[in-house]
């Protein structure tokens, strides 16, 4: 027998086809059967009326730690944390330990996230064997597999000519190479931003050209491969200049931001409070702003959150030693409304754009739309709900989130991937 | 105790002393005010007070020092404090014990102050977060460096009278000095004008927008400034290759005997120390009638009794 899910009275949102309605679905087992008016009876109903029916939110850019650190986060509780969150689909970065460099590492991964039976969990897998930079992973073997890019995440691929290698070879494959701007011999030992701040704050600062010049170095780079190219968690003015005079030379690019470069800046580490210690670090206010313009002009192809978990007592260090990350998974629908929607940089269908629709094509796969016959990931989400963060209440096993006690709008209802209902918020009953 | 008070209506409230950005400048003078009243006791044949009897204070160090330990060490035992040594080599922190263990292992023994030098900015600000004993910052990473700065301040106060409307040129390592924050932070709220001076490479990010003007010739300062602090080059924190050479940095920003005679003759010369003779200063400078150098180790001694009596004042108010 079939089982039936019925979506009624929403405001169905679904950028890839333009339908910006209230209107009904109806998913027929795994798939999407029906957009439009749907009469007739079927199993389960659920109600939608003044709730915002999207295609299923795809975060592109996740660390869940598994395998190595299970302590700080595992795909179990990421996975958790991603359907509490409304993400359907989840990209993990291969920068665990051991690094994700052969097929093997991939279908572990796999294997892990359908066990779980929370959110899909794709993997990206190492561009370099170790993250070390020198010798080429496994690519043919790991996209095979299901790799859906590479990456060295964590750090860049800093000698052009095996990036030039690698970008080459990748073009073999249907996959994105990915790339964690940042010269690392321009970085030294920096900790934030390079500025007034790390100056009066007496901390190693990293300058924005270390991240430009790469990006500036990589686009010079794709231009002599074929493949396509992603850059990750851009953050400064002069990125977004790279990326729009690339995009106006029909590059084949695409690149992402994340909450915590449109909501904080440099100032936030005054306190030495290592919550706000990140890489890239936070910038300074005009950085902010160049990135909410390049999203208004439709620059930036997806949000992402560089989800980073780290034990509190890892993050109860100098800020000089604690290590980079902020953890906001579990909020970031909430934190986009607030640096997006609040100040009308998006509306709503532009914002399921940037977290559904574009962020699947960045990956390449069949989903971010509610299409007739795709696979049934959807979101619902009650856009006035206003809530409080509390780290407290968090799914993910870490609590490196500086968003404890931000007031929200936004918020996640219930989550359904591959037509099984995997999240219901408890403010539905 | 005769503490002399300028400000008698002021009340100092604060149980840490992480920084001098932090203070106002009516705090700096205060602080300056009580180490007046503790400079004496040095002077008597029984060189002990009591305010600190039966506290225990920790020499928390990080990183190497000598003079800075020593000097708090005897500030100390001066006030009649007991005092523990604890140093990065004979600790567990080569064990990888993290900085708040250790801190809080400490402060299960009962220690009622602790003066703590690392080598990371803001280091003092996170153990006065987490544990309850006062906290003193000896140093942290290039961040402040708050007792030298206030005795800094201390001795040229006493020499010039005053701080307002001098000329102060701060001359070498800006970028990795914390001695020169410390120095700008207090010197510009007491009404000085802080020049800092040295090549590009050893200035700080967006040094324009701190409170001080900025040269790259010593010879254009060397004429118009009352005082000139030459900094230590710190050979441990210099990455890379700042300038090309010894004998180069020492011929543009060296305070030489010949550069000595375009000065103002009475031009304070100072120096944090240890100094490198010959490099940054010439003997005969560092010796001679200008130099208050020995006079600053001597004021740093009332000026760290005055720190560490004042925020023991401050916890015991607040309890």
């Amino acid at each position: 027998m079939s089982s039936e899910l019925l979506i009624k009275n929403g405001r169905v949102i679904d950028p890839a086809n333009n339908i910006d309605e209230k209107c009904d679905v109806l998913i027929i087992d795994e798939k999407i059967a029906e957009v439009g008016k749907v009469e007739k009876p079927v199993q389960t109903v659920i109600d939608a009326a003044g709730k915002l029916v999207a295609p299923g939110l795809i975060d592109i850019h996740v660390h869940f730690r598994e395998p190595g650190d299970e302590e700080e986060e595992t795909i179990a509780s990421g996975s958790a944390a991603a359907v509490a969150a409304g993400f359907t689909s989840v990209v993990c970065m291969p920068n665990t330990n051991p690094v994700i460099q052969n097929e093997t590492d991939v279908e572990y991964i796999h294997r892990k996230g359908r066990q779980t039976r929370k959110t899909h969990v794709y993997t990206m897998g190492a561009i370099t064997k170790g993250l070390q930079g020198v010798e080429l992973a496994e690519m043919g073997f790991m996209a095979e597999a299901g790799a859906v890019g590479f990456t060295d995440d964590g750090r860049g691929v800093q000698d052009a000519s095996v990036m030039l290698r690698a970008l080459k070879y990748a073009g073999m494959f249907d996959v994105v190479v990915a790339q964690h701007c940042q010269a690392e011999n321009f970085t030294g030992n920096g900790v934030m931003n390079s500025g007034y701040y790390s100056t009066i704050l007496g901390l190693p600062g990293i300058d924005p050209l270390a991240e430009e010049m790469i990006l500036w170095r990589d686009i010079q780079l794709i231009k002599k491969a074929e493949v396509r190219y992603h850059a990750q968690h851009i953050s400064t003015a002069g990125s977004v200049e790279l990326i729009r005079a690339a995009k106006k030379d029909s590059l084949p690019i695409t690149c992402e931001v994340t909450p915590h470069h449109l909501l904080l800046t440099e100032q936030c580490c005054a306190e030495y409070d290592t919550n706000y210690k990140v890489n890239p670090p936070l910038r300074a206010e005009k950085d902010v702003e160049a990135l909410k313009q390049a999203i208004a002009e439709g620059l930036i192809d997806a949000l992402a959150t560089d989800h980073a978990p780290h034990l509190q007592s890892e993050k109860e260090l100098e800020f000089l030693t604690a290590p980079f990350g902020i953890a906001s998974l579990e909020c970031a629908l909430g934190l986009y409304v607030k640096a997006l929607i609040e100040p009308g940089v998006l509306d709503w269908p532009g914002l399921i754009r940037l977290m559904a629709e574009r962020p699947a094509k960045i990956i390449g796969v069949d989903k971010g739309t509610l299409g007739k016959g795709k696979q049934a990931d959807v979101t619902i989400i009650d856009p006035n709900a206003e809530y409080e963060i509390d780290v407290n209440t968090f799914r993910s096993k870490s609590r490196n989130c500086p968003y404890h006690g931000w007031k929200v709008k936004g918020k996640v209802e219930t989550t359904i991937v591959g037509g099984e209902i995997r999240f219901e918020s408890e403010s539905r009953y | 105790m005769a503490l002399k008070r300028k400000s008698k209506q002021f009340k100092w409230h604060r149980k840490h002393l992480l920084g001098l950005r932090e203070l106002s400048a009516e705090e700096i003078t205060y602080i300056l005010d009580t180490a007046e009243g503790f400079e004496q006791i040095s002077t008597r044949s029984v060189k002990k007070a009591p305010p600190l009897r039966g506290k225990v204070v920790v020499n928390l160090f990080f990183e190497d020092s000598t003079r800075t330990r020593n000097s708090f060490a005897l500030a100390a035992n001066r006030l009649s404090a007991d005092i523990i040594e604890f140093t990065k080599k004979t600790s567990s922190v080569s064990k990888g014990e993290s900085l708040l263990d250790t801190a809080r292992n400490l402060e299960a023994l009962g220690i009622d102050i602790v003066v703590v030098r690392h080598n990371a900015g803001g280091a003092p600000k996170f153990l006065s977060r987490n544990i309850n004993a006062c906290v003193v910052n000896a140093g942290d990473g290039f961040c402040e460096h708050p007792t030298q700065g206030l005795l800094d301040t201390y001795t040229i106060r006493k020499i010039k009278g005053s701080l307002e409307g001098l000329k102060i040129a701060i001359v070498g390592d800006i970028a990795h000095s914390r001695v020169a924050r410390s120095d700008m932070w207090a010197m510009t709220k007491l009404g000085a004008e802080v020049i800092f001076v040295g090549p590009p490479t050893l200035m700080p990010p967006q040094v324009r927008q701190l409170p001080v003007k900025v040269s790259y010739s010593l010879d254009e300062v060397i004429e118009k400034v009352d005082v000139i602090n030459m900094l230590r080059i710190q050979f441990e924190r210099l990455g890379g290759n700042p300038f090309p050479s010894i004998r180069e940095y020492s011929h543009y920003f060296g305070l030489t005997v010949e550069r000595m005679k375009r000065a103002k003759s009475d031009i304070l010369v100072m120096h944090p120390g240890p100094i490198n003779r010959g490099l940054e200063i010439e003997s005969e400078v560092a010796d001679g009638r200008n130099s208050v150098i020995l006079e600053q180790v001597t004021n740093g001694l009332a000026v760290r009794m005055a720190v560490m009596f004042l925020v023991n004042q401050a916890a015991a108010q607040q309890k």
